[in-house]
């Protein structure tokens, strides 16, 4: 699946987009983040908050518990400040 | 009756009163028309703000706006609506974002309005970013943003 990342957590993140290939294990999006957050220093830092991370399947808003499966693209970005 | 819907996003300035215009073009059924525009400012909270730079998710902002328009167009009888956010580096007095809604009577266009803007700032994928003259830094989001859109799902 693609992940993309947005504003400081594309910063930390140190890319915009990637194509991941998490374990089967990994179920929902609380799960992929604490998967992703294992991969290296920097995701841990980009994830060291978990609960201030919003999340979106396919352009809309999912909460962390929302499962990734079938998930064309996930998208990981701080709160909204648009507008 | 017909509610037309016109979602941009771009890097160029918008002209209000063509966008006016446009939404208003041919119709006489249309009584009020409220406008509110979104503008870059020089004063946040306590740091002077020399730019600030909009970063969007493309394809999904386009498609929450939609659905925010669609749930205005479902809820208050409106005759139009246009929503263009602009993305890019911006310095204090540029336009940002501008929300246009029609309706025959002024009640609705003024809600619709409101409403528009209080969820575009909660939930349209995009992001501030501050340059002062002590740095640069993400803008945090508001409680206070938060709240203003929680009071539309009270019924």
């Amino acid at each position: 699946m693609r992940v993309k990342y947005f504003a400081w957590v594309r910063e930390r993140v140190g890319k915009a987009e990637e194509t991941i290939e998490p374990p089967a294990t990994v179920r929902t999006v609380e799960e992929l983040i604490a998967w992703l957050s294992g991969r290296s220093e920097a995701y841990a830092y980009a994830f060291e908050k978990p609960k201030v991370i919003r999340a979106a399947i396919d352009h809309a808003h999912v909460k962390s518990d929302a499962a990734i499966a079938g998930a064309r693209e996930i998208a990981f970005f701080p709160p909204m400040t648009g507008g | 009756m017909s509610c037309p819907v016109t979602i941009r996003i771009q890097e160029d300035d918008f002209d209000i009163a063509r966008e006016i215009a446009v939404l208003t073009k041919s119709r006489t059924d249309i009584g009020a028309v409220v406008s509110f525009s979104g503008i870059c400012r020089a004063d946040d909270d306590s740091s002077k703000v020399a730019a600030l730079t909009l970063e969007h998710y493309p394809g999904m902002a386009e498609e929450e706006i939609r659905r925010h328009a669609d749930e205005a167009v479902s809820r208050w009888p409106l005759n139009g609506v246009t929503v263009i956010h602009r993305v890019g580096r911006f310095m204090p007095g540029q336009n940002i974002v501008l929300v246009l809604t029609a309706s025959q009577h002024r009640q609705a266009a003024f809600q619709a309005a409101e409403f528009l803007m209080d969820y575009l700032k909660t939930s349209a994928p995009f992001w501030k970013k501050e340059e002062s003259a002590t740095g640069t830094g993400w803008v945090e989001a508001h409680a206070r943003d938060d709240e203003a859109a929680a009071r539309w799902t009270k019924s």
